[in-house]
């Protein structure tokens, strides 16, 4: 896929610590408009805190944050996040629990757009069931819904304001195989018909095969290597190699092949 | 083409600018002022967002079935077609259903009653429950000492008491203070100032200083000990331990029950002498009654008083443990149910030790005590 690549996140010298752990040290990377990108690696390599970096819930130590053209790190003053621009699904849904599902997917209109209630209820209603919920589940808490709801529901709340990139922290963790493979459906009909940037944080490899046009493999406090799934199995570092030809890869390329047959 | 067959027949009707969130009203606008079947052009148009193909697409299902959209992009024909998917149905097909509702709603507050009292009911019934089998436990645990976990038991206690020594103490100096103010000025008008001493020595050591101290370390203890089973609870810590053959009731509930069993009878003792400290401070500044006055009217009170107010101390540390272990056992797997269940530990341990404390003014009455 060489086609003119508009960058969406540019993220360039990124230094993280916490106390005398050096988390991330010159990491570089971009995500290009349009595009799906996965991002793996070992636990404690810092995928969670590169997300939250770009999305301003973690301050790093130095380096360069811009996504769609505004900086973002470090901010200008007075400078505004850009969140309407981007929804964030957390791994297990982060709902208010004090609010229904419906009221979670609003919340985020009622704070910074000024739209009459009727029609934010039938977005809202719109977006649930974009992330194919059933309409009932409107009504429903966060805890009368299961693990794979909860992260639907999530979703709904992250394309509430019509975002241009969205960030999924772990989409398919804790989902059964069926739940996650529905998911990751579900993953590349909205990209493709919201036209969405994703930024998808993920252990799964069926997740990469399906989803991924690309794969950001973070390792040794930097981004280590980025490419197509093909690209990254040729890939000649010893961990870059066991996970993708570990037996659960292979697993899942045979998956992802036969699907794609 | 199946185009150039309607053009002709029907007019179109070519949207301009952006079909955003933020544009709505000029394109409901425009679509309400258009003729029934127009051939809609997006050729002009920018951007569309969910919303505004929302509007596209639910004017096309609902109001004019007869139109269609042209000359759209690729991405707004996918746009279209993924939100036209997803309307939900239409709104005809839901009002039966909300008709039934409100019908049963005049029902609802007699139903809501009878859940309540149902539910009630059924909630005492489980802790009397509870209160059965910790007493079970304590029995097994005093014929087999070895059984008791000491260290948390410690632990709790340095817990529960000796780090509520410096509110608890603070609160009855003050409670003391008040007292002493107060009952000076009542009793200057019958020039029985001296009597201020065994108003402050009775109401501090029956009643307000164990009271009191127990309302603290229930506002405290009950919902430290409710929030700390509950998260264990929310995070299957408990299912844990009874998988690995430890009793959650001998390993949660006796060290929290035992602390409070012995050091709320010592709170009670310090906020007695805190608060007969405050008293008599107060009545030495605003009364001139010295120390040795105080001293020798307050050795002169009968003794009973100082008993009868502490023999109530192991009852309200009992409450306030079974209550405060029952809620925390009972949190589900939602934080919320963990934030509403703290809460009412503490009004029902509170509202449950001033019940039992009425109820033993009545008994200590009775008893001529």
């Amino acid at each position: 896929m060489t086609q003119s690549r508009e960058t969406a996140i540019e993220v360039r010298g990124l230094i993280n610590r916490f106390g005398k752990t050096v988390v991330h040290d010159g990491l570089d990377l971009d995500v290009y408009r349009g595009e799906v990108l996965g991002i793996v690696g070992g636990s404690g390599t810092g995928k969670s805190v590169l997300l939250r970096s770009i999305v301003g819930l973690q301050t790093p130590a130095s380096g360069t944050i811009t996504v769609l053209d505004d900086k973002v790190f470090p901010r200008p003053a007075g400078g505004k996040m850009p969140d309407a621009r981007w929804g964030v699904m957390f791994q297990d849904g982060a709902l208010f629990s004090a609010l229904t599902v419906r009221e979670n997917v609003e919340a985020p209109m009622r704070e910074i757009l000024d739209i009459a209630p009727a029609t934010r209820r039938a977005l809202a209603n719109l977006k649930i069931a974009m992330a194919g919920l059933p309409e009932r589940a409107g009504d429903l808490y966060p805890s009368e819904l299961s693990g794979g709801m909860r992260k639907r529901a999530g979703l709904a709340r992250a394309l509430s304001l019509d975002p241009d990139i969205v960030f999924l922290d772990e989409p398919t963790a804790g989902l059964d195989p069926i739940g996650a493979s529905e998911f990751d459906d579900l993953i590349q009909s909205l990209q493709k018909a919201l036209a969405l940037t994703v930024f998808l944080v993920t252990h799964d490899l069926d997740t990469l095969h399906a989803t991924c046009d690309r794969i950001a493999v973070l390792a040794e406090k930097r981004v280590l290597v980025t490419g197509t799934m093909a690209e990254l199995a040729r890939v000649d570092h010893p961990w870059v190699h066991s996970y993708f030809h570990g037996p659960r890869a292979h697993a899942a390329e045979t998956a992802a092949l036969s699907g794609a047959v | 083409m199946p185009q150039s067959d309607i053009a002709p027949r029907f007019a179109t009707l070519p949207l301009q600018g952006p079909l955003t969130l933020s544009h709505l009203g000029v394109l409901r606008a425009t679509l309400a002022a258009a003729p029934q079947n127009v051939v809609i052009s997006l050729a002009g148009t920018g951007a569309m967002d969910t919303a505004g193909a929302w509007v596209l697409a639910t004017y096309l299902r609902d109001t004019a079935p007869g139109s269609s959209i042209v000359e759209a992009t690729q991405a707004q024909e996918l746009l279209l077609q993924t939100v036209t998917a997803h309307l939900p149905p239409l709104a005809s097909q839901l009002l039966p259903n909300r008709r039934k509702v409100l019908q049963h709603q005049r029902l609802d507050a007699l139903e809501r009653l009878g859940r309540a009292v149902v539910t009630g009911l059924n909630g005492l019934a489980e802790v009397l429950g509870f209160f059965g089998l910790i007493l079970v436990r304590v029995g097994r645990t005093i014929v087999q000492p070895s059984r008791l976990r000491l260290t948390a038991t410690v632990h709790h206690m340095q817990d529960v008491g000796l780090n509520a020594v410096p509110i608890v103490a603070l609160m009855a100096f003050l409670i003391g203070i008040v007292l002493a103010f107060q009952g000076a000025d009542q009793l200057r008008q019958f020039g029985a100032e001296v009597f201020v001493v065994d108003l402050i020595a009775l109401s501090i050591l029956r009643e307000l200083g164990i009271l009191l101290t127990a309302i603290i370390v229930a506002g405290r203890s009950a919902s430290a000990i409710t929030a700390s089973i509950g998260s264990m609870k929310m995070r299957e810590e408990i299912d844990a331990m009874r998988t690995l053959g430890l009793d959650p009731i001998e390993v949660l509930v006796l060290p929290r029950l035992i602390a409070l069993f012995v050091m709320l009878p010592v709170l009670g003792f310090v906020a007695d002498i805190a608060g007969l400290v405050g008293g008599g401070l107060m009545s030495w500044a605003t009364l001139g009654l010295s120390p040795g006055v105080f001293q020798t009217r307050l050795l002169q009170t009968d003794v009973i008083h100082f008993v009868v107010g502490l023999s109530k101390a192991p009852f309200f540390a009992v409450i306030i443990a079974v209550i405060g272990c029952f809620q925390g056992f009972k949190v589900q797997g939602n934080s919320e149910s963990l934030g509403q269940l703290t809460s009412r530990s503490v009004v029902q341990a509170i509202f449950m030790v001033i019940l039992a404390d009425a109820t033993f003014s009545i008994f200590f009455a009775g008893m001529g005590l």
